[in-house]
């Protein structure tokens, strides 16, 4: 090749600086044999159309990877999303994952949590501690991050209306292990956009609930750097039972309506845009999960540029999460599901994820065993260290299968962010039901297709044995509750209470101006005033959805 | 149309706060099809909210959907909040991420039949028409 061609400029620009900064894992990758893998394989010619749809990794659209070495350089992080029953509980859970091999951790809260309410709230009953750790106020994060590096491990948290409140307390927690709030890594869910057509934890209406968003990205922009402030989620969309393309459309429409509202706010672009990141499910059928994830990095970078004019690179790049399909666990033969959880977090391997969750096979059934999920991280590291498609960049690209369906998504994908656009934006489609209607639409054909028997799952409507259901499952102690609501009591005899009430009318002045709320939320998480304390003030400003 | 033995009418309800209503709106759009009069609540109700919509809305049976895990207890909550109002005569069935061990404990409460994830749809369509047929034979 020509000095001066395109492949040469990257490797002597993107691919050299990249190296520079982060070698690879391994100076050279060979298969059994001695035979070195290559980096990166191209087609024969290098036209306009290679460059204009594809390119190289590392660079725009980014159909390729959003790396120039991608696995090579670094693994995927694994991370496995556990919580449950008590702060300290949990605590040992995430000790025993990272002496296990994660390499990050993700924090799965309760549903009052997820909704604002105390333990002890009516509302709570039931839900304490179930699906999630019950985090009440700053003591109880104290304790789950107990012994846990902040300033090395990396943290996601699957929190949305009250976000800006979790995240106070992270901040507040680091602060207290001596760990400045500019060296904490990690992502927070703040995506509230999909809470109100698929997830359902929504507190406030949609326009309080975007400026609480904005504010956590103007804070985030000059004192965390490097924490991920939302993660647009289209997991818990396609979870609802939507498309692939719908999955991708309504989230990266949910993506421009979060940019358009930063925007408008006066926020600079380039300075929030690099910190928003992604979240997708990865379903069972391989080949179109893998041409989704390319196709929906390609969109957001096109859309970055020509929507928003952004200039940065990483003002482009989609990074994202992803998590193994979760309705695709079948009750029964569970160990099926370790199979389809394998399929499924290939495709997010070839389609380029940057961490990975993947389920347990117990969770059609209840909260995962610990081995469960040992064997669900397993599956993740055989596919790291074994299957040989960390060796290489985007092996599948090239294929006519996997382009054709790339360039179908984002088309098809488009077509639909069109129709949103044209219909007012997300939060209009969202009032007006649309959204919501073609989740649900394709939710029931889907089922009905496996009703019939059209579509097979196997040990569901095919292949049947009899079985024995006596897997050992996950219980939560249903004494948590009463835990959760006499350590609540206690804390509030034994905090000063004027100054909790101080902060939490701070708060609920700064809530009627236009003032950013961060850091009254600290303030008051930081004086412990509880999670439902704080919110009840923003409901009493914000209102209620619904 | 039956026109002297009316459609049964349902309510499908999410007690508690669990946001996944995938299941619940596929069972109450699969019941209308098959020819029951459905009213859904939406999600995050309490148990007295329940009770309240199913004698509002004279429903001849109920549907509980839960997949968070808190079914032991909220399912027995809707139970005593029909009670409390004097119509636990209302048959309630329910479904959801329920292991085996509480099936017994959730019939011994009075949920007249458990849906477990992976029940053939016509199963659940025969046992609302049952529960609803032993409460009032008047209807299809």
């Amino acid at each position: 090749m020509k000095k001066n061609d395109p492949f040469s400029k990257w490797q002597e620009n993107e691919l050299a600086k990249s190296l520079a900064r982060f070698p690879e894992r391994k100076e050279k990758f060979t298969n059994h044999g001695g035979k070195e893998i290559t980096r990166l394989a191209l087609p024969g010619e290098i036209d306009e159309a290679y460059l204009e749809n594809s390119g190289f990794p590392g660079n725009f659209p980014f159909t390729r990877g959003v790396q120039p070495t991608m696995y090579r350089g670094r693994l995927w992080t694994m991370r496995q999303y556990a919580g449950f029953s008590s702060a300290a509980e949990s605590n040992r859970r995430y000790r025993y994952l990272l002496e296990q091999g994660t390499t990050g951790l993700s924090v799965a809260f309760d549903l009052p949590t997820q909704i604002g309410y105390d333990s002890d709230d009516p509302m709570s009953m039931g839900e304490v501690g179930k699906v999630g750790v019950a985090i009440d106020s700053l003591r109880d994060m104290e304790v789950l991050f107990d012994h846990i590096p902040m300033d090395s491990v990396s943290t996601s948290m699957t929190i949305n209306s009250p976000a800006i409140v979790l995240l106070a307390m992270y901040v507040a927690v680091a602060e207290k292990q001596g760990v400045p709030a500019e060296k904490l890594r990690g992502t927070i869910q703040n995506d509230i956009l999909k809470e109100y057509v698929a997830r359902g934890t929504y507190i406030f209406p949609p326009a309080p609930s975007l400026r609480l968003i904005t504010n956590i990205f103007q804070w985030c922009g000059t004192h965390t750097p490097v924490f991920n402030t939302i993660s647009i989620s289209g997991y818990h969309i396609r979870e609802a039972g939507s498309t692939a393309v719908q999955e991708v459309a309504f989230t990266l429409a949910n993506g421009i309506t979060y940019v358009q509202t930063a925007l408008d706010a006066g926020l600079e672009l380039d300075v929030f845009a690099r910190r928003l990141a992604f979240f997708f499910n990865a379903s069972s059928d391989l080949l179109e999960e893998v041409a989704k994830f390319r196709a929906a990095r390609r969109l957001w970078a096109r859309i970055m540029k020509e929507r928003f004019k952004a200039t940065k690179p990483s003002s482009f790049m989609l990074r994202f999460h992803t998590q193994t399909a979760g309705n695709t666990l079948t009750a029964q033969q569970i160990d099926n599901n370790i199979v389809r959880v394998t399929i499924q977090a290939l495709a997010a391997v070839l389609g380029g994820t940057q961490s990975l969750h993947t389920n347990s096979r117990d969770e059609a059934l209840s909260l995962p065993t610990e081995e469960s999920v040992r064997t669900a991280l397993r599956t993740q590291q055989i596919l790291a260290h074994e299957s040989g498609v960390a060796s290489t960049v985007d092996p599948l690209a090239g294929s006519y299968f996997i382009e054709n369906l790339t360039d179908s998504i984002e088309k098809e994908a488009l077509e639909l962010i069109e129709k949103i656009d044209k219909a007012g934006g997300v939060v209009a489609a969202i009032e007006e039901g649309f959204i919501q209607r073609q989740i649900e639409n394709a939710a029931y054909e889907y089922q009905k297709e496996i009703e019939s028997g059209e579509r097979l799952i196997v040990g569901v409507n095919s292949f049947q044995v009899d079985e024995e259901k006596s897997a050992s499952t996950l219980k939560v102690d249903p004494e948590i509750e009463n835990v959760q609501v006499g350590n609540l009591s206690q804390l509030k005899e034994t905090r000063d209470n004027n100054k909790v009430r101080e902060s939490l009318n701070e708060l609920d002045r700064a809530a009627r101006s236009e003032t950013n709320l961060f850091p009254y939320v600290l303030n008051a998480v930081k004086e412990y005033a509880t999670l439902g304390e704080i919110c009840n003030i923003l409901r009493g400003v914000f209102g209620e959805y619904r | 149309m039956n026109t002297t033995h009316p459609p049964y009418r349902i309510l499908i309800a999410k007690p508690g706060l669990d946001g996944h209503d995938r299941g619940a709106k596929f069972i109450a759009r699969a019941l209308r099809d098959d020819g029951f009069e459905v009213v859904y609540t939406g999600i995050r109700r309490t148990p007295e909210e329940i009770a309240a919509a199913a004698i509002q809305e004279d429903v001849a049976a109920i549907g509980l959907s839960s997949l968070s895990g808190a079914h032991m207890r909220l399912f027995p909550a809707v139970i005593e909040a029909l009670k409390q109002a004097g119509c636990d005569d209302i048959p309630v069935l329910g479904g959801g991420v329920i292991p085996d061990d509480d099936i017994v404990g959730l019939k011994k409460a009075g949920i007249v039949q458990v849906f477990t994830p992976g029940t053939p749809l016509q199963d659940i369509l025969d046992a609302f028409r049952n529960a609803c047929r032993n409460n009032n034979p008047k209807g299809y």
